[in-house]
């Protein structure tokens, strides 16, 4: 994803400043028609992961706010020993180099003129290739649909000149869209405001080119490890190495080709 | 803030990005906690006390903004020498008449003097100080549970950040005012405001989050049985035989309401048109007369009673969202008749068929004679209307889209209903009819299903002249019936024919006050009392905090917003001695024109009925024995004393420990209100799907409560069951010497939906504030036990039998 970098947009999630209230994931299924989770039996599961009911991010979930009650850092100063609550919401990380694109057989996922990575619903064809090769274990497959699903940062919004539905709900700015290198940028002063105040964990996830994944459209702020909201901490393109092994692969097919080439004509001579 | 009022909740998080200091005192670590830069757990029911300290900390500490407490507020106001405050008698202010359980006021009165310097024994300033002196940081720490380091943190920042300066805003939600020392807590809030200067101007203020969408317009055209628009008591019966004893009840010589014959007559003649007239006392005896209390609690204890056979709910859901929802729905169940307007199928619309009261067998389908008429409503985006917010702004929404199917709107379906009972009684001479065939009754309608123009209504609430001619401000209302007004102080909403609720120029195109986006009651002004944003020479208290100010060159009050003072009032004038008339008696220095005096009300002389000062009380079910007098609990509250309301034993009783924890209940985000517009949708039912109650590491450990299982919460009342989240967010505190747990219960469950579950306001008894009838919903008392509660007839079982071990059977 190179050739359309002067227009790549995407999120800066500031998790510092999100309020829990859910209005992403909420937004993002109204505009998308994303299935409510009703279980079979008519009734939503509990969970009871502090406030979250929704558990992860999958098939029928596109944001996922995640809730952490987390007995921080005792210097905070909130009185409480320390407590803290922190909120994130989550989505799909649209990524540089994208492995659910690479494994992708039929053509269902692209690279969009946004630099967005979406499924086209009328190709998928449910083969599932897409979902282990995720690093984040995103896209998911849809129960009784068998095809792959996630965010689309709102494409259709984004065609008709909108800002995605989450963004665009968020009451606290805490989902902000844009140009991702304005986000960089603005993202980068963020962090640097909030540790001159003393938030000495505040740390950007996503927002390095040069990571596992070549950087991503969808980045955080984060006030602790990323293992804390569920991120892998150094996310790695499962594709990477796929080149070398297709090379070792097809030096193999070839040795073994020549090997049976060779018998033939052993036999040939005789 | 951030929990039930997520959009509003931006504004403090932009300030924050500012620089704000956002502080959070509640019983619960919530959402607005996690984002707020310091956190107070405070035991539910005890605010007074942490209020009061920060009244004594100022004060013993000469924090207080002293040129405007001298200029502004009663301060210097000498009392009657007959006034014998708490301190005096253990809990009582001198008045108190233990046999009607009310106070006669007379004793609570100035007598006339003043003392700029604060210093005479009797001033307002020195009674309050004598009031609150034993609320310190150690009593902070015995009553709330609150460390003494905690408590001085916040008063200190509240100090530190006020003044000439800088302005401090206290933010409540309706949590506050639900006790029964609801409007105690809310002058607390107003003395500390006045002492620190964070009234009438910009920043400061004490800011009502209401409840819902317009619930602000719904006390200014109110839905409350004892006002008429504009805060105009309704007229009682036996007080006010005609107009003007009515007026001369209700008009102050001074200040704005010594117009309120023009305002009455101008909604009179809105209602009644060419009927009302100065010969028939502009048909003053159209209007219903009160005889007593007809609050909603009080209506619903009329339907128990037999006395009330018919009932319209409109967007209410009682059956949940009401303290006591059990005997609410036992008395939809005696009712003759029942309208239920909403949404969805709310359970005060299905009781009588899979109500908890069926499972229980204390009601039989085939027995309840109820006839319910559930009609479906029109949503806020299928009509044209306004909002009105607590800032006092109208904003009109405009309709998206029809309704669907027989959807209609409140507007519809009421001017509907009077059009048809007028059409029935029509040609009747009866007197009795007069006063509905007499109604200006006339609106124009719009569509295929006749809606009747929202923009004609709020015309006619905005008024005219006598040239018919769309009024623009309430001080042109006259008494001689030539204008009409349905809200003197809505008038000028629709000035010049405009509808200025309507106007939505961006905050990006205009100054700070954004004085041209919607309207604000009254007269487009956005801060109320704003003459106290400048020094008494009218001059801006500071550069950083100007406001309104006054421009001696022009001769008149200038600034960014509507001046909350005559335009043209000198800053030195005096009123003459005697002669003078309403705004005229108020110097050029009281900004607080609705006052008799002109004066914010440190101490209130009368207007309150449990006391010219907040008290410590205990709310009426407490663990706790108040430290501070023998009168453990407010002596005016109201209770009721009837089967199904039996109240747990509070602290010091035999049986108080049958219930040895605090419950106090509240909303999530996900959810609104008692669920009619969140559980009946999937993608908000899912978010939060069952009922739950939150308790801390200690309690659950006490208690053998299970993270994710079950647990039963039982009262005097009833007993339900919710999921169990155990978290730090419900700490334990450490109140006088003991732990205090407290049960956190969100209350939007019921039996519809598609996410369903026992409703918390099953638990809670009526005891209510003697001002306002509003329930004490926020703290009680309860126990807490594992595992789901019993079905069927076992659970009114299990509730006896608490009762029995709490001593209450004799109440049976």
């Amino acid at each position: 994803m190179t050739e359309a970098s002067s227009t790549r947009v995407g999120f800066f999630t500031d998790t510092s400043i999100c309020i829990g209230c859910k209005a992403c994931e909420v937004a993002c299924k109204e505009w998308n028609g994303v299935p409510s989770a009703l279980q079979a039996d008519g009734g939503f599961e509990f969970l009871g992961q502090s406030y979250d009911n929704t558990g992860e991010l999958g098939a029928d979930s596109w944001r996922h706010v995640a809730f952490i009650e987390q007995k921080g850092p005792a210097e905070r100063a909130d009185g409480d020993g320390g407590f803290r609550w922190l909120m994130s919401s989550d989505v799909c990380k649209h990524c540089t180099s994208a492995a659910c694109l690479d494994v992708c057989p039929t053509g269902s996922l692209v690279r969009t003129e946004f630099g967005t990575v979406v499924v086209q619903e009328d190709i998928c064809n449910g083969c599932g290739y897409c979902i282990p090769a995720c690093p984040f274990g995103v896209i998911d497959q849809r129960r009784g649909d068998g095809r792959a699903w996630k965010c689309t940062m709102c494409y259709d919004r984004l065609r008709g000149g909108l800002e995605p539905a989450c963004a665009t709900a968020c009451p606290t700015k805490s989902i902000q869209f844009g140009p991702l290198d304005e986000l960089r940028t603005r993202a980068a002063s963020r962090v640097d405001t909030l540790r001159a105040a003393g938030v000495v964990d505040a740390r950007l996830y996503g927002a390095d080119p040069d990571d596992g994944v070549d950087g991503m459209s969808a980045f955080f702020l984060l006030l602790d490890d990323p293992e804390v909201y569920g991120l892998p901490p150094d996310p790695v393109v499962t594709t990477r190495d796929l080149p070398s092994m297709w090379r070792s692969a097809a030096a193999a097919a070839g040795a073994l080709a020549v090997g049976v080439a060779a018998a033939f004509v052993g036999r040939g001579r005789r | 803030m951030a929990e039930c009022h997520p959009v509003g909740f931006q504004w403090v998080m932009e300030a924050k990005l500012r620089g704000a200091t956002v502080i959070h005192v509640d019983p619960r670590f919530s959402r607005t906690s996690a984002v707020a830069d310091v956190f107070v757990p405070i035991r539910a029911g005890s605010d007074i006390a942490f209020l009061g300290a920060v009244v004594n900390h100022i004060l013993e500490n000469g924090r207080e903004f002293r040129e405007y407490v001298v200029a502004y507020t009663n301060a210097s106001a000498i009392l009657s020498e007959d006034f014998r405050d708490t301190e005096d008698l253990d809990g009582l202010f001198s008045g108190w008449d233990p046999a009607t359980r009310t106070y006669d006021s007379s004793s609570w009165q100035y007598t006339g003097g003043t003392d700029p310097t604060l210093e005479h024994p009797r001033c307002v300033f020195q009674v309050l100080r004598r009031h609150f002196a034993r609320y310190t940081p150690e009593l902070v720490e015995e009553v709330c549970g609150v460390t003494r380091d905690r408590f001085l943190e916040v008063a200190e920042a509240l100090c530190r950040n006020s003044g000439p300066e800088r302005t401090s805003a206290l933010c409540y939600a309706v949590g506050w005012t639900q006790h029964t020392v609801g409007v105690q807590y809310i002058r607390t809030a107003a003395i500390i405001q006045l002492l620190l200067g964070n009234i009438g101007r910009p920043g400061g203020g004490i800011l009502a989050l209401r409840g819902h969408a317009s619930i602000q317009g719904s006390t200014d055209i109110p839905t409350l049985y004892d006002l008429l628009p504009g805060y105009l008591p309704m007229p009682h019966a036996g007080v006010h035989p005609d107009r003007s004893s009515y007026v001369a009840a209700r008009r102050r010589t001074v200040g704005g309401w010594a117009r309120v014959d023009a305002y009455l007559v101008s909604l009179l003649k809105a209602w009644w048109g060419d009927h009302a007239t100065a010969d028939n006392d502009f048909c003053f005896d159209h209007l219903p007369r009160i005889t007593g209390d007809h609050s909603a609690y009080q209506t619903m204890l009329g339907m128990l009673d037999g006395t009330v056979k018919g009932y319209f709910l409109f967007g209410q859901n009682p059956a949940v969202g009401s303290s006591n929802s059990r005997l609410h729905r036992l008395a939809l169940a005696k009712l003759d008749w029942l309208v239920v307007r909403d949404l969805v199928e709310t359970e005060s619309a299905g009781f009588w068929l899979d109500g908890p009261e069926i499972e229980t067998g204390e009601l039989n389908t085939a027995d309840i004679r109820t006839e319910v008429f559930l009609l479906p409503a029109a949503a806020h985006t299928e009509k044209d209307g306004t909002f009105t917010n607590t800032q006092r702004l109208l904003q009109w929404h405009h309709k998206a889209v029809e309704p669907a199917g027989d959807c209609r709107s409140d507007l519809w379906f009421t001017y509907h209903l009077g059009r048809i009972i007028r059409s029935k009684r029509a040609g009747s001479h009866d007197p009795r009819d007069r006063p509905l065939l007499e109604l200006t009754w006339d609106y124009p309608t719009e569509g295929g299903h006749d809606e009747p123009s929202a923009a004609a209504v709020l015309g006619e609430v905005n008024g005219f002249g006598a040239d018919g001619s769309p009024l623009s401000v309430s001080t042109d209302l006259s008494a001689d019936g030539s204008t009409s007004c349905g809200c003197w102080i809505y008038c000028g909403c629709f000035a010049g024919g405009v509808n200025q609720t309507a106007r939505r120029r961006p905050g990006s195109e205009q100054d700070w006050v954004a004085a041209e986006r919607g309207w604000a009651w009254p007269a487009n002004r956005r801060l109320l009392y704003n003459r106290a944003s400048a020094d008494p020479a009218g001059r801006p208290w500071s550069e950083r905090k100007k406001y309104m100010w006054w421009d001696d060159e022009a001769g008149r009050w200038t600034g960014p917003d509507v001046a909350d003072f005559p335009a043209a009032k000198r800053p030195d004038y005096r009123p003459p001695e005697g002669g003078a008339e309403s705004e005229d008696v108020l110097a050029g220095t009281d900004p607080f024109v609705m006052q008799a005096d002109g004066r914010g009300w440190l101490f209130a002389p009368t207007g309150v009925v449990d006391g010219p000062l907040p008290t410590h009380y205990e709310p009426h079910e407490s663990p706790v024995a108040n430290p501070l007098y023998a009168q453990q609990s407010n002596p005016v509250r109201n209770t009721v004393a009837r089967r199904g309301n039996r109240y747990n034993p509070t602290a010091g009783r035999p049986g108080a420990d049958v219930f040895p924890y605090v419950v106090t209940t509240y909303r999530l985000t996900e959810h609104h209100t008692a669920g009619g517009m969140s559980r009946f949708l999937a993608y908000l039912a899912e978010l939060q799907p069952a009922p739950i109650c939150e308790v801390g590491p200690e309690l659950a450990a006490e208690r053998g409560l299970v993270h994710g299982d079950w647990a039963t919460v039982v009262t005097a009342r009833s007993a339900i069951e919710a999921r169990i989240l155990v978290t730090d967010r419900l700490p334990a505190l450490q109140v006088g010497g003991r732990r205090i747990h407290q049960v956190g219960l969100p209350y939007h469950w019921g039996t519809k939906g598609l996410v369903t579950g026992d409703s918390a306001n099953d638990l809670l008894g009526l005891a209510l504030d003697p001002n306002v009838a509003i329930q004490e919903s926020k703290a009680g008392t309860c126990d807490i036990r594992p595992g789901r509660r019993p079905r069927g007839p076992a659970l009114p079982v299990l509730v006896a039998d608490y009762r029995r071990r709490a001593g209450l059977e004799a109440d049976e």
